[in-house]
């Protein structure tokens, strides 16, 4: 078995007396596109920040590709964060020079390395303009773009779509579903919108801190004679109400 | 040319691209000192006489006196704008793109903190050209001379500004920091007014001067002007930049909160 890109085991994370991660435990294997579900308060951001080592690890363990979580670890691991983390004040190409140069790519590879986002991204037209001027769905694309110049093998993705119109959202859905499929790019996509998930994406649902379950979406829905996700989601997070679009 | 190197000059390009794009800041820093320098050092030159001390040889007028202290006042405002930015990307979350890159804390915020000394002395650069046009007596070479002091003058007050930042949550909580932070640190040192002079008239603010950082970065930057190393300011100058950088990485080690 190969070692998988992100390997969770036991991770709890505490804020004084509240408990907000409770023995997470969790794999994602390399081109794999893994959907971290849960409603708001869930502990997913809790989770992220430990991820990113923005918050200091409590109790267990989180390795990398095999490594464990450190600073150069960071250089295989892109992140897109639920807030907005660009620079307003400067044109997208700049923000993505920035982001390149903290990488440690220099020269004729960074020009190169920002133009294939920016096509990908079809941002090229934009590339000149303050981020300031973009639309949310346009940030949105240069923070994927620039989360993958330095080509990382694990994208974790945060709430990613939040405010965004639904052609925009299936755009960045669609796109990173791609390069987890043709570049063997390993994803953890967090959200609590359950239409961005697939009948055949592989889910782990995080409530109250704890990870409730694990497996294909399709699967899960099926098993517990359910008509559709948004009503194995109500039933295992106990809700009457989902932020569900999908019937 | 190694990666951390790369990592400097990205943070301090990003840094001098954000002061350019903010025209405005360049001029607001200039106008506070320019003010003391043109009205005040103006007014207060019959009144206040200044006998020989060093590294002055002559007696001296009192705006030759204070462009020192001036200096220092630039570098102290710049540190704490500079201590407000580092709030403001944290709010905005562009501090999480720069913790989170593969590098070691204490080597990001180090980086940081000498993108923030490179636009103070930029800024310092423009405030001893007016100075010099206006006819304080600063030599020539002493621009050259005082540069080594304003690195290590720029890391103190800048670590002190990031020290701050770290303790500080909110934007809106700053308008305290310039009360009870940025007006005492200048007004109890020897930017204004030289220590014997402080003495005569209250030996208590006499030693809250004389122990004040501030002064002995003032100290430092008055002596490298007409190009003498004042060894005991500077030193203190030194370690305390140290000892305020060292408690600002610490300060922003990963929290157990969010």
């Amino acid at each position: 078995m190969s070692t998988p890109a992100l390997h969770i085991a036991g991770l709890s994370h505490r804020y004084g007396a509240r408990l907000a991660l409770d023995g997470v435990s969790l794999n994602v294997a390399p081109g794999e596109f893994r959907v971290l579900l849960g409603p708001n308060g869930a502990g997913k951001s809790t989770l992220y920040g430990l991820l990113t080592r923005l918050l200091a690890c409590q109790s267990g363990a989180i390795e990398l590709f095999g490594q464990t979580l450190s600073a150069p670890a960071m250089a295989g691991l892109g992140v897109v964060f639920q807030q907005p983390t660009l620079d307003l004040d400067l044109t997208v190409e700049q923000n993505l020079a920035y982001f390149a140069a903290l990488h440690g790519l220099r020269g004729s590879e960074r020009r190169a390395r920002i133009d294939a986002e920016l096509q990908r991204m079809a941002l090229v037209e934009r590339r000149h303009e303050r981020v300031r001027l973009l639309n949310g769905g346009h940030r949105r694309r240069v923070e994927i773009a620039r989360a993958l110049l330095h080509r990382p093998r694990l994208l974790l993705l945060d709430e990613a779509t939040v405010g965004l119109d639904m052609p925009a959202r299936r755009f960045l859905v669609e796109h990173v579903h791609r390069l987890a499929r043709e570049e063997g790019l390993a994803v953890l996509w967090a959200t609590h919108l359950i239409d961005e998930v697939r009948a055949d994406d592989h889910i782990a649902l995080l409530h109250q801190g704890r990870l409730l379950a694990s497996g294909v979406a399709g699967e899960l829905t099926a098993q517990a004679e359910c008509d559709s996700l948004a009503q194995w989601f109500d039933r295992q997070t106990g809700k009457e109400d989902s932020a569900c679009l999908w019937p | 040319m190694p990666v951390a190197l790369t990592v400097l000059g990205a943070i301090v390009w990003r840094e001098l691209l954000r002061f350019w794009q903010q025209r405005s800041r360049f001029f607001g820093a200039l106008v506070r000192p320019l003010i003391w320098l043109i009205v005040f050092a103006s007014g207060f030159r019959a009144a206040l006489g200044l006998s020989i001390i060093p590294p002055y040889e002559t007696y001296i007028t009192y705006d030759v006196y204070i462009t020192p202290g001036l200096v220092g006042m630039i570098q102290l405002f710049n540190g704490m704008q500079h201590s407000l930015s580092l709030v403001y990307d944290r709010e905005m979350g562009s501090m999480r793109v720069l913790l989170t890159s593969p590098h070691r804390l204490s080597w990001l915020l180090t980086c940081r903190l000498l993108a923030g000394v490179v636009v103070s002395v930029v800024q310092v650069y423009g405030f001893l050209l007016i100075a010099r046009l206006w006819g304080v007596d600063i030599p020539w070479m002493g621009f050259i001379w005082v540069f080594p002091a304003l690195l290590i003058t720029g890391v103190l007050l800048g670590a002190a500004g990031m020290l701050i930042s770290s303790w500080v949550n909110q934007i809106e909580n700053f308008a305290g920091v310039m009360n009870f932070v940025v007006f005492p640190v200048f007004f109890l040192s020897t930017a204004l007014y030289p220590l014997w002079k402080m003495q005569e008239s209250s030996v208590w603010l006499y030693w809250v001067c004389a122990v004040n950082p501030f002064s002995s970065a003032v100290e430092t930057l008055r002596f490298a002007l007409y190009g003498q190393l004042a060894l005991e300011p500077a030193l203190v100058t030194l370690a305390g930049a140290a000892v305020l950088l060292a408690l600002a990485i610490r300060g922003y080690r990963p929290r157990q909160r969010a």
